[in-house]
Order: C-alpha cells, then structure tokens, then sequence
C-alpha cells in the first residue's frame, strides 16, 4: 500500500511514527512532499530558537530517521496538483508519485487581518523557523514594537520580542481580554498585570485600522484614531488552515477555510484524509497538537482496519506564557445557570483560580487557573473522569493555597485506570503503570522512552512521576532515597560509612563514597552529617565551599545579597548591657532590627564584608553565634516562669537557658527548636517545637517531634513527671537518634511520621532502650557537645578566614554596588527584586 | 604583543590562584560589571560567568555551591537553586529558559586571568 503524505509538520511527523509503530512496515510505503527546507519540528517550543536551540534541537526527528525507516522524504518541495482520478500528485520540483491512500497534513498559515499597510517593510508573522531568522536580523535595528494578537500565539510572539531585546512592546488584542478562547476576563485582568509588570503594555478592546510608514512600518493607527510608535510588528492574530490544494482539487472545503472531514477523517474523497490544523471537523478547527496527534491516531487505524473514530477533543490546555503559568479546562466558560462557580483571586500575588462545578455539587465541569497552575492535572482528571469532588469543592482549589503543591501520590491512586494522564501522546493511567509493573522502568526518562508520556508539551510529567512512585511502592519495591547522582546512598547508610571510614571532609567523602564533582543536592548533607560526627569547625578542611551560602558566611542571606546577624540569646534572656551592645552594633551598621520568632533579635541587611567587624563587636560583649544559619539548634523558647509568674511551677528559663547552651551549635538534618514552659498554661508554645518540656507537679512532661510551620503538628509525649536529669538524658538519646536516621532536610515531626511504629517505637528506644544504643547515643552526644566551639569567634580570630568575607576577590575593601535599600518606618528595607 | 589568536580577545588579571577557594568561588570586579570566577580542583578547571542570576536578578552566582550534572560542570544559584551550566550558561532547571553569559579562563603561574572578547586596550593586563 502506498500512502503520501503532503506536509512534514508535528502531525505529519506523528502520523508516520504512528503507523510504524502499529502497522507491519513491509505493507507500507511511505512518500512525503515537505514544503519547508526543515525536517518536521517542534513549533510549540519555536520560541526556545530565541534562547539558542537551533533547527535541529527542535526537530522531532533527524533526517536519517525517515531514510532508515523507508521513509522518502522530499523536503522543499509542497505538491502543486493532485490527480484524484489517476491517484497521482505533482510536485513543484516536477516529481510525480501515485498513491493509494493520501494524507493532508497541510497544517495553517498565520491569518493576516486585512490591515492597510501590512505588507510594509519590518511587519513578520510568526510561524516557521524562516519567519523567527528574519526576525532575529530585523531586531537589531529595532527599538520598540508590537504585536497584533493578544490569544496563545500573540503573547509567544511577544515573549519572542522580550527575548530579542525589546522590550518596549505592546500587544494589541481586538477583543476585551487576553487569551479569549481560554480564558475569563477576570483571568486575563490578572495576566495582564502580570505581564505589564514584565514591561509589555497591552491593548485590549483595539481595533487596528493602518500600519503607518512609507516603505518600511513606523506606526500603528488605531479605530479610535489614537496611534503609537512602532519600528518592528509581528502579526499573530490566529491561523488559516492550509487548504488551497485541497480546494484546487475539487475537495469540499469549510467557508472559512478547512478541509471538512467526517469521524474517520476522510475528506469527500474516501481516498484521501486530512489531519491536523488544515482539517475541519463538526465546523471546528483544532489548532493545538494533542487533538492532531489524536485525528493521526484515528487514520492509522483506519488504514489497518480498527474501527477508531474522531469525536471531537478536549481543549484543555497548560502552558507558561513568558512565566506566567495559564490553564484552561473543560468548559471554563460555563454560565451561572448550568453551574456553580468558584472563584478565587489574588490580585498582589498575581492568582487567578475559577472552577465551575455542576449545579448538584458533584462534577467538575472546567476552569481557569492564572498565574499559579500546579493543580491543573489533578483538576483536568476530576474534570474529564468525571471524579465526585469533596464535600467543598473549593479545597480543590484552595487546598494548597500558596505552596504550590501538586496532588500527592495519594490522589494519583484516586483516578480510574483509564484516565488520560498525557493527552498528547494519549496515554492512560495503566499504560504508564504497566510500564513501571512489566516494563521495568524506574525513571521518569524511562517511562517517555517506553510510552512516549511526556514528550509533548511536558505538562504531565510531574503526574507521571507521582505514578511511578506510586506503582513502585505498591509493587513493594524499595524506593531508595539517595542523595542524587554523585552518591548511591541514602543519608542514614552515608552517615554509618562516614563514621566507620572516619572521614573528616567533604572531599574525602566523594572520594571515598562517591562519583563526579558532587553538586548543591549532596553536598549540604554530607557537611551537616561531618559535622554531627565530629563537631570540627564547618569552614575548615574545605567544606566551607561545600555548603550553603548560609553557612558557608555564618549569616542568613537576603534579598539583594546583604546577610542578617542573629547571636544567641538562650531562653530567650538577655542583660540590659547587651541589648544595649545590639542596639550599638545595629546602629554603627545600619541594620534593620526585628524581634525573632524565637525570642532573640535579628539584624538584617549587613554587607558581607561587615560581618566579622560586626560578629567582633557582638563576641567581646560576650555573645555567641546563634546559628541561625544552620540545619542546627535555633533557639529554646521559654516564659518567665516561677521566678516570677504566680503560676509558675518551675524555673523554666534556667531550664531553657542550660538546655540551649547544652545543644547549642548541633548540627542536625534539619533545624531544630525547643521550648520550656513552667506550667500547663504552655505560654512558651513549647508543643510546637522539635521537643516541649511542660513543668508538672511532679516534674517535666516531655514531648517530642511537634512543628508549626506550614504544617502545624503538636509535639507528642514521650515522658512524664521525669526530673531534669532524666529530661537531658532523653533528648541527648533522642536527638542523636534523629541525626543518625532521618533523611536531609527532614523535621523531626516528618520523621516520625515516616517511622514504622510512630512515637511507640521512638519510646522503646529512648526510654526503654530497646535497641541497646541508649549509652551510645549518649556518649555520641557527650563528644559533639565538649567539642563546641562558637564558629564566629574561630573566624573573628582568624585572618585566613576573615579573607573569604569580602565581596569583591580583586577589590576586597569595595562594597557590592547593587545593593540598595529603601526606607521603612524609620528603619530600612532591602529593595524588592523582580 | 603578540596577536596570534584568530578572535581578539581581552585577558583582565582576575586574581591569584590562592585567592579562589577550592571547589568554589569569588567574585571578581571587572570595570562595572562582576564576574564569577568558579575553580574546580578535582578536574583542575577555571570557568567563569556572569555574577548575576537572571532569575531574580541577584549578584550572587558566585557565592553558590558548584557541582555536575552528567559530568556537566555547573553552579547553583543561594537564592533559590537554579542551577546554570558553566559550559554554555544554560539554566539547567525544567521549564526555565533564562540564561548566563560564560567567559574565557586562563591560568599562567599563579595568575588567573579572565577572557573578554572584542579588542579593549584599556585594561592593565593585555595578553594575546
């Protein structure tokens, strides 16, 4: 059977993919005429050519591709006539081929609205690798420009534009909003700003009457005769389907354009299909891949004798437009008589979110998410699988408010085994579950290469992921949690092996036990885990470069790259002299100062440079590092206690203060906080903290693993009515157990979420010594804590380390330039970034 | 001078070998620009880039942790880890399409010298 194809566009390309893959190849040949030079590429990502990918990153596939597949492919060349009665085509270059079947994958052209003027010199459209080379030569001249178009292609076109350095852009959009066909205009109110704020201005509701100049464009003139200047326009108003050859040859066409198909994609000549942009079906135009690739899938089929029909597709769509992250699915429009609406709308945030759902309060029938889309795949499932919603449909949608989070693997286990999870490639639930059950894959590479999930647009692959994960743990396969590529373990067997091995550096660690130059994902633990071993000063034996910009400056980095200062203050008490030295320190600095969650002060806004002067002012008024800094021990809140509150039952601020310098300085996989309360009326909050400590009756109550944090969980009792003895014995055992077992950047209240037998089990091994450590993980502690040293004071006394403090390596005694500030309520903020 | 390199290219003295930390980096003052300077003991390699992280516009690409991916070298901004190639100054983070200048690095003795292309005879130290 031979079968020609006219266009070597994405849907053209995947028709053959497709039907190498589903039909025996010796049956076929395959004969395509391209009208571009290129082989068929990648035209949603044609705006990363402006970041430096050439023609041959984007293409799907490379020339030898089709000649190693039997594939003919005559690039250059667009068919000029088709003989339906011979089954024979003519090509421009002269070439004639008969067929058996024929596809038309002729794809569209940009619809040029008839402007006066728009043939002037500096006006592009914006569609092929040729139209983005013209333009690139074109910009270097240009200043300001615009583009008519203000849908999905416009504002790619107009991210092109910020990408060749002009910035000084309009967009100019006919109809009253941004994006019309996905998009409300409450949505498009808040794109806009979004946008604007990027330097772009848009024109909504603006009608464009001429394109001014003499030869080449100069300006632009509006219906409301008000005009701007412009030296470089691309139109990119929508597309035209391609169909003048079908049209030549007697094909029915759409009156707008179109080559009308029925559900097999059969034009009115059975012989011959069209799929893609050019095709018109039920009088739609699909001008998005994942429904092209559909309607390539649909004559596959029919040319091997499966019945598959096209009934129409889903439109839903995610993409990031200039980094504003904008979906739409379902019916996003849907009135308020078919439906409920919830909305949910963050102007200073830039957040748009809108769900429709049906009048029973069951289904969800579309929405619009603007500038915050991480749960569009969770909501395109509930969406199209018809999904019951919860009992408030708007914890869809607020659920995760502000922190982004995607369902977790939990709700992945939710949607039905059919579920579409890669509309582009179409790929169910189950096919990507089988490929991780029987076909062994364990990466999300893997599963792209096995399915093809993920290889469109991307937009899935973080639900692929989650699926994965999810099937390998049903499966009883061991996730294990390595570092990353550097190191094949997990922080537990790495803390055990740097131990045995006893190594001291972050270096002699890689050497040892891993691979490569290590990177920003092991490094911070392998130096946290060094220094919850040996307690030797973190910017020695070159860890310093091995860890986080926080420690590696012993300050906390902020905006704008100046540093805050925060010394200890245990319990949070502190002698009317020192205050009086911060205050002093602050004030020579010109410091911010703020009163900390934790009972002490912060000063923000300190130069590099300054931070050993600082650190020696504040060391010889006799404080310490606070460690602010650090995955280490922040501070152990307290509240005045018996000395002087007529309730109290102890003195909990000599108990904060002894438990604070005890641990000061420990290094762990996470921050930890505690806090002393001296009655039941828990004003110190200390059940919040990594560890609590109530005053009894009788003695203390402690509670560990509690957190506040964006998820709040009270601390769980691990002891009552112990003595202070008792109480220190317990948290040396229990904090080293920690430390030695938890992943990186692991709260204590996580891990023991994560541990098998939860506070039971802690309790067996703190207080009850059941796995027989308790004296080694005492003795451990002991060896951390006799091995203290305040780090700053090490670097204050220091010259070789005093050295790395500057900002500049060939002008140490010059300040970085760009850092500003600006004023605040009689103190100073630091500039805000953009 | 001797001008045996086909493009014309700027060497500015950037410091002493032993003033760039191990494994790390510093930033070096350029005119009106800063320049990360970035040494990679283990395979003995100098890179350097803009000091600028395009992501939120910060001077700070210099005081982050370098590393690889794949045997790419590369290094993670402070602020919030997005991670640039030191090769071709690509960000490496899915999804983000901002990018890094990179510049030349040469080493003769102890002197570490930085790359700029296009012929600027006002600076200290010429070399061709």
């Amino acid at each position: 059977m031979k079968i020609v194809i006219i266009g070597n566009g994405m849907v053209g390309y995947k028709f053959c993919e497709k039907l190498l893959t589903k039909a025996d190849q010796n049956e076929f040949e395959i004969i395509i005429f391209g009208e571009e030079i290129h082989p068929a590429y990648d035209r949603i990502h044609l705006s990363e050519f402006f970041s430096g990918k050439t023609a041959e990153d984007l293409s799907m596939a490379p020339k030898d591709w089709y000649q190693s597949n039997g594939i003919t492919l005559h690039l250059g060349d667009p068919v000029s006539n088709i003989d339906r009665e011979k089954k024979i085509v003519y090509s421009y270059k002269g070439i004639t081929e008969t067929y058996d079947y024929l596809i038309l994958a002729t794809g569209s052209s940009a619809f040029v609205p008839p402007i006066p003027g728009s043939d002037k010199k500096g006006v592009f459209i914006y569609r092929t690798i040729e139209d983005l080379e013209m333009m690139t030569s074109f910009a270097k001249n240009a200043k300001k420009g615009a583009i008519i178009g203000g849908g999905l292609l416009g504002l790619e076109a107009a991210k092109a534009m910020i990408d060749l350095g002009i910035t000084d852009t309009h967009v100019i959009e006919f109809s009253p909003r941004l994006m019309p066909r996905q998009i409300d205009s409450a949505g498009s109110e808040i794109l806009k700003s979004k946008l604007e704020t990027l330097g772009l201005k848009i024109l909504t509701n603006t009608n464009t009457s001429a394109i001014l100049g003499n030869n080449a464009i100069t300006g632009m003139l509006f219906a409301d005769n008000s005009s701007i200047e412009v030296d470089m326009l691309v139109i990119s108003a929508g597309i035209k389907p391609r169909d003048e050859i079908a049209k030549k040859s007697g094909l029915e066409v759409g009156p707008r354009g179109g080559i009308v198909v029925n559900d097999y994609m059969q034009t009115t000549d059975p012989n011959i299909f069209a799929i893609g942009e050019c095709a018109l079906h039920k009088g739609m135009i699909y001008g998005l891949v994942a429904p092209g690739y559909e309607m390539a899938d649909v004559v596959v089929n029919v040319l091997i004798a499966n019945d598959k029909t096209f009934s129409g597709y889903d439109m839903s769509t995610k993409l990031k437009l200039i980094g504003v992250d904008v979906a739409s699915f379902g019916d996003p429009f849907a009135s308020n008589s078919d439906c409920h609406t919830i909305v949910f709308e963050d102007k200073s945030k830039g957040i748009y979110k809108r769900i429709n759902v049906s009048k029973d309060g069951k289904h969800l029938l579309g929405g619009v998410l603007v500038g915050e889309a991480a749960s569009y795949n969770m909501l395109l499932q509930t969406c199209k699988n018809k999904m019951v919603l919860p009992p408030n449909p708007e914890d869809i949608i607020l659920g995760s408010r502000g922190d982004g989070k995607q369902g977790s693997a939990d709700s992945v286990s939710a949607l039905p085994d059919d579920a579409v999870i890669c509309s582009c490639e179409s790929v169910t639930k189950s096919q990507i579950c089988n490929a991780v059950s029987e076909g062994g894959c364990e990466s999300v590479n893997a599963i792209k290469k096995w399915t093809k999930a993920g290889t469109g647009c991307g937009g899935c692959i973080p639900m692929v992921k989650d699926l994965m994960l999810h099937t390998m743990k049903t499966n009883g396969k061991y996730v294990k949690n390595v570092l990353c590529e550097h190191f094949n373990y997990s922080r537990q067997e790495l803390y055990d092996l740097i131990k045995l091995k006893s190594l001291k550096s972050y270096d002699e660690v890689l050497d040892a036990l891993g691979e490569g130059d290590g990177c920003e994902l092991c490094k911070p633990p392998i130096v946290s885990i060094l220094a919850s071993l040996w307690n030797e000063m973190i910017l020695t034996k070159g860890n310093d470069t091995a860890q986080d910009s926080n420690d590696r400056y012993l300050a906390n980095i902020q905006k704008g790259g100046t540093y805050s200062v925060v010394p200890r203050i245990p319990g949070g008490e502190i002698t009317p002299e020192k205050l009086i030295v911060i205050g002093q320190v602050a004030q020579k600095y010109n410091l911010y100062t703020k009163i900390t969650g934790g009972q002490r002060i912060d000063m923000f806004g300190a130069h590099v440079s300054d931070l050993p002067e600082i650190w020696k002012e504040l060391i010889d008024a006799g404080f310490e590092s606070g460690h602010a800094y650090g995955k280490s021990l922040r501070t152990v809140k307290s509240c005045v206690g018996s000395t002087w509150c007529r309730f109290g039952l102890h003195d909990s601020v000599s108990f904060a203060i002894r438990i604070e310098e005890r641990y000061k300085g420990l290094r762990s996989p996470h921050k930890l906080k505690g806090g002393v309360s001296g009655c039941i009326r828990e004003c110190a909050e200390a059940k919040s903290k990594d560890f609590g400590i109530i005053a009894t009756e009788k003695g203390w109550n402690l509670f560990i693993c509690g957190n506040g944090g964006s998820k709040p969980q009270h601390a769980l009792l691990l002891a009552s009515d112990i003595d202070s003895e008792t109480c220190i014995k317990y948290l040396d055992r229990y904090l080293m157990f920690y430390i030695k077992t938890a992943d990186p950047l692991t709260r204590t209240a996580t891990w023991l979420n994560k541990m098998d037998g939860g506070i039971d089990y802690v309790r067996n091994v703190v207080v009850n010594d059941s796995l027989g450590i308790a004296h080694e993980l005492e003795s451990e502690m002991q060896l951390l804590i006799d091995n203290y040293k305040c780090e700053w004071k090490e670097v204050v006394d220091s010259p070789d380390l005093r050295k790395r403090f500057s900002h500049f390596v060939n002008a140490p005694e010059e300040k970085d330039p760009t850092i500003r500030f600006e004023p605040l309520r009689d103190q100073k903020k630091a500039t805000e970034w953009k | 001078m001797n001008c045996n390199i086909t493009e014309s290219i700027t060497w500015f003295h950037a410091c002493k070998i032993n003033d760039v930390p191990e494994n790390g980096g510093v930033c070096v003052k350029y005119k009106e620009s800063q320049i990360a300077l970035f040494y990679f003991k283990r395979r003995d390699e100098w890179f350097a880039t803009q000091n600028l992280c395009p992501h939120r516009r910060q001077m700070a690409l210099s005081r982050g942790m370098i590393g690889s991916l794949n045997g790419e070298p590369k290094v993670a901004c402070p602020f919030h880890k997005k991670t640039f190639s030191l090769v071709d100054g690509r960000c490496m983070n899915e999804e983000d399409d901002c990018s890094i200048k990179t510049y030349l690095v040469k080493v003769e003795n102890d002197d570490v010298y930085i790359g700029f292309a296009g012929a600027d005879n006002d600076e200290e130290e010429i070399f061709a």
